[in-house]
C-alpha cells in the first residue's frame, strides 16, 4: 500500500478570472489607507480625552455629551467608527479565508462578520447623530445635572 | 640556539576535534506507516561538516532507507531544502559550526506540500504555481537591428535580485499563508514573475500582473518576512512581492 500525506490545506480551487472591480486589491489598499488615518484619529481621540486639560478626571457624562454636541467631534467619531469597524471586519475576513477549511464554515463566518460590522456601524452612527443629553419633556430627576444649567 | 631548534621543528597541524551530534529526523515510509514519526541518530562530525554530510553518514553507514533529495550538494540545484531546527534551509549550506550541537538537531521535510517519503515532498503544486505566472521571456517584436535585445546595466540591475532563484521552495514552504491556503501562488512564483515583469526586454508584464492580481495572488501576502528569512540565495523576497503589488496598483510594470 502506498500513500502520501496530503498537506492540511483548504481544498477550494482558484476561481475563473472575473471582470470588474477587484475587491482583493481595493481591500488591500483600504487596509493601508484606513490604518494610517486611524492612527491619527485614535491617538488624537486618546490625547483629547485623557491628556488635554484636566486629563482623565474630566471624563464624565457631561464631557461626552459636550463632545457629541459638536459637529467636529461627531464627524471625528463617525469616521473613527466606520474606518475601524470595516478595517477590523476586513481583517477578520482575511483570517477566515486563511483558516476556515470548508465552504460552508467560511460562508457562515463571513456572514456573521458582515452582520456584526453592519449592525455596529448602524447603531453607532445613530447614537452619534441622534444623541440628546437633555431630551425635552423628561422628568427633571432623570436628567443629568448639566441640563439645568443649559 | 634554543629558538632555532624550535623553529626547525616540523609544523604539526592542530588536530580538529570531531564531536557526536544527535539528529532527530521526521521519518515517513508510505508503505508501512500511517503517520510520520521522529527517529534519532548519533553521528560523528566535524564543525566544517554540513547537515547534508550528516544525512549522508546516516544513509551510508547506519540506515540506508533514509530518503532525501540532493543533486549538486553545493547550494545551486535547490534539491535539498528542508526544515532544520524549525527553519527552512538548504542541508548543503547549513554548517555544523553554525548550529548548537549540544542539543539535538531536528530535521524534517518542508511544510505545506504533500509528504511522500521521509524528507521528500511532492513539488508539483509548487511548480504548478511557478508555471502559472509564465516564467519565460515573451517578446513578439523584432529587435531593432535584427540581432539582439540590448539592455543597459541599470535595466539589468532592476531585476537582478530575483534572477538568483533556484526554485528550492524554501520560501514558499515557509509562508504561513501557503500552509493553510491551497491556492496562494506563494513567494517563489511571485519572485519569478517579478524577474520577467521588470525585465525591459519582456512584453508580457501586463498579463503576469493580471494573473497575480487574482484573489489568490499578491494580495494574500501578509508581509511576515518568513520567505526573506528562508531564502538560501538571500533574495529580498518580501520586497519583490511589494514591488509587484506597487506595479499592479499603478497598472504597469
Amino acid at each position: 500500500m502506498t500513500s502520501t500525506i496530503e498537506a492540511p490545506r483548504s481544498p477550494y480551487t482558484r476561481s475563473a478570472k472575473k471582470r470588474g472591480l477587484n475587491w482583493e486589491k481595493w481591500g488591500w489598499i483600504y487596509m493601508r489607507v484606513s490604518g494610517v488615518v486611524l492612527i491619527v484619529l485614535i491617538f488624537g481621540h486618546l490625547f483629547v480625552n485623557l491628556m488635554l486639560g484636566e486629563g482623565v478626571s474630566a471624563l464624565n457624562f457631561a464631557f461626552v455629551a459636550g463632545k457629541l454636541a459638536s459637529p467636529f467631534w461627531q464627524t471625528w467619531d463617525v469616521l473613527m467608527l466606520w474606518l475601524a469597524l470595516i478595517h477590523g471586519g476586513n481583517g477578520m475576513r482575511t483570517l477566515v479565508n486563511d483558516y476556515a477549511t470548508s465552504r460552508i464554515s467560511r460562508g457562515i463566518l463571513k456572514v456573521a462578520i458582515l452582520l456584526s460590522v453592519v449592525s455596529l456601524i448602524v447603531l453607532g452612527t445613530l447614537v452619534v447623530y441622534t444623541f440628546d443629553a437633555c431630551p425635552a419633556g423628561s422628568p427633571a430627576d432623570l436628567l443629568p445635572a448639566v441640563c439645568s444649567t443649559l | 640556539m634554543s629558538t632555532a631548534t624550535i623553529a626547525n621543528q616540523p609544523v604539526v597541524p592542530e588536530e580538529i576535534q570531531s564531536f557526536t551530534v544527535t539528529l532527530i529526523i521526521r521519518r515517513f515510509n508510505p508503505e508501512v506507516d500511517d503517520e510520520p514519526h521522529w527517529e534519532d541518530f548519533d553521528v560523528q562530525l566535524y564543525p566544517t561538516d554540513r547537515v547534508l554530510d550528516a544525512l549522508h553518514k546516516i544513509k551510508w553507514e547506519q540506515d540506508g532507507s533514509l530518503t532525501f533529495r540532493r543533486s549538486c550538494a553545493h547550494g545551486i540545484c535547490g534539491s535539498d531544502a528542508m526544515r532544520i531546527n524549525g527553519r527552512n534551509r538548504l542541508a548543503c549550506k547549513t554548517l555544523m559550526k553554525d548550529l548548537d550541537v549540544t542539543k539535538p538537531i531536528y530535521v524534517e521535510a518542508i511544510k505545506g506540500l504533500p509528504l511522500e517519503k521521509d524528507l521528500i515532498v511532492d513539488m508539483e503544486p509548487f511548480f504548478d504555481s511557478f508555471k502559472a505566472v509564465q516564467p519565460f521571456l515573451v517578446a513578439k517584436s523584432t529587435p531593432v537591428d535584427g540581432k539582439e535585445r540590448q539592455q543597459s546595466v541599470a535595466q539589468r540591475a532592476r531585476f537582478d535580485d530575483t534572477t538568483k532563484c533556484i526554485l528550492c521552495a524554501a520560501c514558499t514552504s515557509s509562508c504561513p499563508v501557503f500552509w493553510t491556503d491551497g491556492q496562494y501562488f506563494g513567494p517563489a512564483a511571485i519572485v519569478n514573475a517579478h524577474r520577467f515583469i521588470f525585465d525591459s526586454r519582456d512584453e508580457n508584464a501586463a498579463v503576469r500582473l493580471d494573473i497575480l492580481n487574482d484573489k489568490e495572488g499578491v494580495w494574500r501576502c501578509r508581509t511576515t518576512f518568513n520567505c526573506t528569512d528562508a531564502c538560501p540565495r538571500g533574495i529580498q523576497v518580501t520586497q519583490a512581492i511589494a514591488e509587484v503589488k506597487q506595479a499592479i496598483m499603478r497598472g504597469k510594470a
